[in-house]
Formats: C-alpha cells, structure tokens, sequence
C-alpha cells in the first residue's frame, strides 16, 4: 500500500513539473525507474514508449497508466493516470477562472491575438513535423530529413486524402471516420 | 447533467482518437467543439490551446479542462477532464495485460502508417481553416511566420515563443474596431 501511495505521488508530482507535450514526461519515469527499479526497469520504460506511442491517447496519460499497471495492477494504473492529471486540473481550473474574467480586457486581448497568431505557427510546424513523419518514412530526428527517405507512394496517399477532405460534400464526413479508413489502407498497403 | 454526459462522452471520443499526441486532437476539436456543439470559436481554441502549452501536465488533457470549465464551470472541467483519460486507462491496461508486444505486431504497424498520413492531412486541414479564421492583419501573419521558423528549424520551445509572443502582442498589436468595441464593454 505505501508503494501504491509513492508512486502516485511521483506521478503527482510529474504532473505538476512537466510542461509540454508528448515525451515530456519522459525524464520523470527515467528518474523514478533509477529510485526504484522494483517498480520498472529502463528496458520495461523502452516497452512503454512503444506501446504509448502505438495506442490512441495522450502519450502522457498512456505512460502513466502503463507504468502504473506494470508496476502495481489495475488499480495501480487507475490511481497513477489520476494522480498525474489532478495538479494540471487544479492549475488550469484557476487560470481558466482568471481568464474568463479578463479575457474582454484590451490589453488581454492584444496580448492573444498576438498570441493565437504564434499559436498558427506553432501549429504549421507541429503539421510540418507530422507531414515528414508521415512521408519520409524511416527518418528518425528533427529538421530537414534527406530525399533518400521520400516515399513518393506516401505522398501521393497524403496529397489524395487532403484533396478528397476538402472536397465540398466531403467535408462534413468526421475526421474520425477518415482516421478509420487510413487505418484500412495502412494494412492494405502495407504502410 | 445532460450537457456534463456530453462533455465526457465527446473528449472520450477524442481521447480515443487522438492518435500521437496534442495537436493531433485539433481536428477532432474543430468538428465536435466548435462545429458541432458551440461550445467555443476556433480563436478561443487557439487561445486555449496555447495556454494549455505553458501549464503543466499533459497538453491534451489541459484543453479537455479549459474547455469543460468554460463550458459547465467545475464539473464541466472534470467530467471533460475524466472524458479524455478513460479511453487510455481501459486500452493500455487491456494492451499490457494481454498484448505486450502489440507495439510490435505487423498489422498495428502497417495500421499506423496509413494513420499518420491521414493525420497529417487532418491537421493541415485544420491549420488552414484555424489561419482563415485568426490571421487577420500583417502584423499576426508576421507573428505566426516567426513563430513557424523559430519552432521548425531553431527548435524554439513553444512555452518562450508563447510568452514572447504575448509581450510583443501587448505592445505592437492594434485590435480592430469591432474588438475595440467589445472590449471597452
């Protein structure tokens, strides 16, 4: 019970300092894994990216749940994904408050609309990233990937699906639905 | 109570297909938040999701909490929050139970390779409409081609180009007449 009630709140505690997505709650297992070694190993934590990055959902809250079934069964996954996620819910409940109550104010107003347009940004280069991922298969890394790796089968399916998205009577189908169907010719492909 | 079961069962729906993380969710967002329910405009979206970069925790997760709070108040936060959890709890348990090398199983493999790509024009998509719909003056086009080259090819960390971003927006950002308006209310 006492290591059921540690790891919850490392996981609380990961939760209230990792900023950012993706793997950034990454050096928190690596760093609870060295402390306690009986709860998983750096191989298992190896296991776990795969896994987390293989299955739909927040890559954070999928680690979580991992690494607290591995380590402590249902119940432990249960408590470690709530731990993790109850100091974010706590700080973004206040500055959600905060914010609805100066979000009509001038100078909060200039301060976002600069900030929704870094917000595009960000968004291009996160749809940039995801783009080379995509397309280059086989390239590992960030910046610009090598020509080697262009696969002219994966860009023609990404050119196809976005040209058939943003045909008129098509564009009401939910992104779901087409999520679904790269899945099919993902296996049909053999992507 | 009925708007809190819509709540949870939406972000379980985007919990479930949010495939690689927080921007991933961004199409799903667009279409069950904002075109389906109403429950905020693509600019509050952005905002949201930009704040949701500089607080802690997991990005995804934060905007399920913003956008519960400004929808139902507390309890819209938390059943949003709980929502966009439940579909990981249930598939990694079931996976570390009973599939632990489902990482490696060729169909998940080659599943996820057509998923990617269909992704990536998902969120193209939504990166155009979302440009459409705040890029409004010079000024925001020269923030947004800033913050696309510092984070793309100088590797900037999104929480400094939020902040910077915000700074500069105080200073050298003049809001249209219609916001103007809204905001001497």
């Amino acid at each position: 019970m006492s290591s059921l009630l540690r790891i919850c709140f490392e996981f609380f505690k990961t939760g209230l300092f990792s900023v950012g997505g993706g793997l950034a709650t990454l050096p928190f297992l690596v760093r609870m894994s060295n402390h306690h070694p009986e709860w998983f190993s750096h191989s298992d934590l190896a296991n776990m990216v795969a896994v987390a990055e293989s299955t739909p959902g927040p890559m954070g809250v999928n680690m979580s749940t991992y690494a607290g079934y591995f380590s402590h069964g249902v119940i432990g996954g249960i408590l470690t994904t709530l731990s993790l996620v109850t100091p974010s819910f706590v700080v973004v409940l206040i500055i959600s408050r905060i914010w609805e109550k100066y979000k009509t104010n001038e100078k909060v107003q200039k301060a976002f609309a600069s900030i929704r347009a870094a917000a595009i940004g960000l968004l291009f280069s996160a749809c940039f990233s995801v783009f080379i991922a995509a397309v280059f298969p086989g390239f590992v890394g960030t910046g610009l990937p090598s020509f080697q790796n262009f696969n002219l089968l994966y860009f023609a399916l990404f050119a196809v699906a976005f040209v058939i998205m943003n045909i008129k009577p098509l564009k009401k189908i939910h992104p779901i639905a087409y999520i679904a169907v790269g899945a099919v010719i993902g296996i049909v492909f053999s992507l | 109570m009925k708007r809190l079961f819509e709540l949870f069962f939406t972000f379980f729906k985007i919990g479930l297909f949010t495939f690689g993380g927080g921007y991933a969710m961004l199409p799903i967002i667009e279409r069950e938040v904002v075109d389906k329910h109403n429950w905020s405009t693509k600019e509050e979206v952005l905002d949201i999701f930009s704040m949701s970069q500089c607080t802690p925790g997991v990005i995804a997760v934060n905007s399920a909490t913003f956008i519960g709070n400004k929808t139902k108040g507390f309890f819209g936060a938390l059943f949003s929050t709980l929502g966009v959890v439940t579909p990981s709890i249930i598939i990694i348990t079931i996976i570390a139970a009973f599939f632990s090398n489902f990482a490696e199983n060729e169909y998940v493999i080659h599943a996820f390779g057509g998923v990617r790509i269909v992704v990536a024009a998902l969120i193209l998509r939504t990166c155009i409409n979302m440009f459409k719909s705040a890029i409004k003056s010079s000024v925001q086009l020269g923030v947004a081609i800033a913050s696309f080259l510092m984070v793309a090819f100088f590797g900037a960390s999104p929480i400094i180009i939020v902040i910077v971003s915000g700074l500069f927006g105080l200073f050298f950002i003049k809001l249209p007449k219609e916001e103007e308006a809204k905001s001497n209310v």
